[in-house]
């Protein structure tokens, strides 16, 4: 006995002093994703491929969109270069999330199957743990895709660029990836009451993506209205990229909008982190 | 050890490392009825339960299925947290800081894995190492003597999806023990498992036990677990702890038998014996009962003195059969 109290003892030396939450999930994070990354580089070859892969099937639907406009001059009123300019930020922004929490719509499987409880033995925050599981670098793909049709969009159009613009570009995929990480948290804290909910979670994220993708023009008021008030996917790229490219804004909504990103993304995940931590007690206080 | 906290009205001893005070677990189970119509009943899982257990010993915690051992387990895990009563591991309130009770913890399902299903064995093992924060001289320590004593070594670079049950069980306590817990729980440990693997992962567990003192709670269906284990055995059923003792007690009051299964040489009358009863016979097989608490050892020499005897084999009472007699003795006494 006195064995393990000395070794106990060694521990306390390694112990964590104190360290957040935030800290401890972030570290968490750290070390599930390099062990992924590791295992994912022992197969090079594999790995490009599916990089490759990942980037092809997303490339897709722009190919989707140079089709449209094989047929057309302008879409809602925009054209190839503005459209091409929607689509980057919102893939790159989108492609971002998708990276880092991409594994989050396992959580309902998790739960059905019991390996949640698997994760809420470790010292590591469970949110972390789930996050970082199968952490897939092929997903880098659809951020390369993203910033390559982004690319042609700035070379192909003659935007009168101002230092607010510029600094406005890296604001709008950094808070555009915060948005989009809400919403994917939120979904997998749906998913504690409703295990069959990852499909209702993807036609948000995947499907919100794709709806950014296109200009507001196109898509009924109500819809825009609900993408502005209710899930606010519209400060991902419409309102902040509108302002960039001078274009008039959906809803009659003041210029100063294009500047809310940054606060709407905050207050976004902070309400999931709270409907996260409602769904996590919730179900340790009903089990599975 | 961390002192516990004096507003417990209930006397503690230091000793006590797992402490449970009426702990309940009241689960709201919804039925559908119909169309959007459902009707709510409360389940009590675990319906308050009191005991103790002191720093290096090892329980057996036995019940049948849905009797509340796994609701216990996750409870004393910081999984689930308690509807009612007060529970202490350590010192720490499970429910409460969950990640800072991890460090000194073990756990093992036996029905799922704690190790990461697509990756090598090792890799899961690297990560614990990292995770937990485990100082670099212990974990290759650690690691060396799990490897050794569960003959891990060929597999640390199989994948675990590959590995067979018995292997992945082995893994799976080797990942539980690698951060030095203060006590391993092991839900279902032996279930499924072959012959020599049970064995060897009972003799792993022995001395563990003994060597480092770790406590052990450990639940399972399988009685041999408990008699090659355990010093002490608890019994749940409808969660409620129903007993709590040494094995042997627990037969005394179950009255349960085991059988030895004879074969002899040829078809004979039925075998007359001191403390044993013929239940069965079928040709030159006969099946004696005799009392769980006795050895069997004089029964088997009498038996062969006296009987051309071929093989022989002995069956454990099923916990199912001495918790049913357990019932049967409190509704009649």
């Amino acid at each position: 006995m006195a064995d393990l109290d000395e070794r106990r003892d060694e521990y306390r030396d390694f112990a964590p002093a104190g360290g957040s939450r935030l800290v401890d999930g972030l570290r968490a994070y750290r070390l599930i994703a390099g062990m992924w990354i590791r295992s994912t580089m022992a197969y090079r070859a594999s790995f490009a491929m599916t990089v490759f892969g990942n980037f092809a099937g997303t490339a897709l639907d722009f190919v989707a969109i140079l089709l449209m406009f094989s047929r057309v001059d302008e879409l809602g009123g925009y054209s190839l270069g503005e459209v091409a300019f929607l689509y980057g930020l919102s893939c790159a922004a989108f492609g971002l999330t998708d990276l880092v929490l991409g594994s989050m719509d396992r959580l309902g499987a998790r739960v059905r199957d019991g390996t949640l409880d698997t994760l809420l033995v470790r010292p590591a925050p469970v949110l972390a743990q789930v996050a970082a599981d199968r952490f897939a670098l092929r997903r880098l793909g659809r951020i390369t895709q993203g910033l390559l049709v982004l690319g042609y969009a700035l070379v192909v159009l003659d935007i009168s660029w101002t230092p607010l613009k510029v600094l406005l570009m890296p604001v709008m995929v950094v808070s555009g990836a915060g948005i989009f990480a809400a919403v994917f948290v939120a979904g997998a804290a749906f998913q504690f009451v409703a295990q069959d909910a990852s499909q209702v979670q993807n036609s948000f994220t995947y499907g919100g993506t794709t709806l950014l993708q296109y200009p507001p023009t196109v898509f009924a008021k109500d819809l825009v209205r609900g993408v502005t008030f209710v899930l606010p996917l519209a400060f991902v790229n419409w309102l902040p990229a509108l302002y960039v490219l001078d274009l008039p804004y959906p809803l009659d909504l003041p210029e100063w909008v294009a500047f809310l990103p940054p606060l709407v993304a905050v207050a976004c995940c902070a309400l999931s982190g709270v409907a996260w931590r409602a769904g996590l007690r919730s179900y340790r206080s009903t089990g599975s | 050890m961390d002192l516990i906290h004096a507003d417990s009205h209930a006397e503690v001893h230091a000793d006590d490392f797992i402490h449970l005070d009426r702990v309940e677990k009241v689960f709201d189970v919804r039925k559908k009825t119909g169309f959007l119509r459902s009707e709510r009943r409360e389940v009590r899982a675990v319906d308050s339960i009191s005991f103790t257990v002191p720093r290096g010993e090892m329980v057996g915690y036995i019940g049948p299925n849905g009797a509340g051992k796994s609701t216990t387990i996750k409870m004393l895990t910081g999984i689930l947290t308690p509807s009612g009563g007060r529970l202490r591991v350590a010192g720490i309130d499970p429910s409460r800081e969950r990640t800072r009770l991890a460090h000194r913890i073990g756990v093992v399902f036996g029905q799922r894995t704690t190790l990461w299903w697509d990756l090598p064995l090792i890799d899961s093992y690297r990560l614990m190492h990292r995770m937990y924060r485990i100082p670099d001289a212990r974990y290759a320590e650690n690691l060396d003597r799990c490897v050794e004593l569960l003959e891990l070594g060929a597999l640390l670079d199989v994948p675990v999806r590959q590995l067979s049950l018995g292997q992945r069980m082995r893994g799976d306590i080797a990942a539980a023990l690698l951060h030095d817990p203060e006590v391993l729980y092991l839900d279902e440990p032996t279930i499924g498992l072959d012959v020599i693997s049970k064995a060897k992962v009972r003799e792993f567990l022995r001395d563990l036990n003994a060597e480092r003192g770790t406590t052990v709670l450990l639940t399972t269906h399988d009685l041999t677990d408990i008699e090659q284990l355990c010093q002490r055995v608890m019994v749940i059923d409808h969660g409620r702890l129903m007993y709590d003792g040494p094995l042997t007690g627990l037969h005394e009051i179950g009255e349960s038998e085991r059988t030895l299964v004879v074969d002899l040489e040829r078809e004979l009358p039925p075998i007359d014996v001191e403390l044993a009863r013929v239940v069965k016979v079928e040709g030159p097989r006969q099946w004696l009962a005799f009392p769980a608490a006795e050895s069997a050892a004089p029964l088997v020499a009498r038996i062969a003195a006296e009987y051309p005897l071929v093989d022989l084999s002995v069956r454990e009472p099923d916990i199912e059969a001495v918790i049913s007699r357990m019932y049967a003795e409190k509704a009649t006494s």
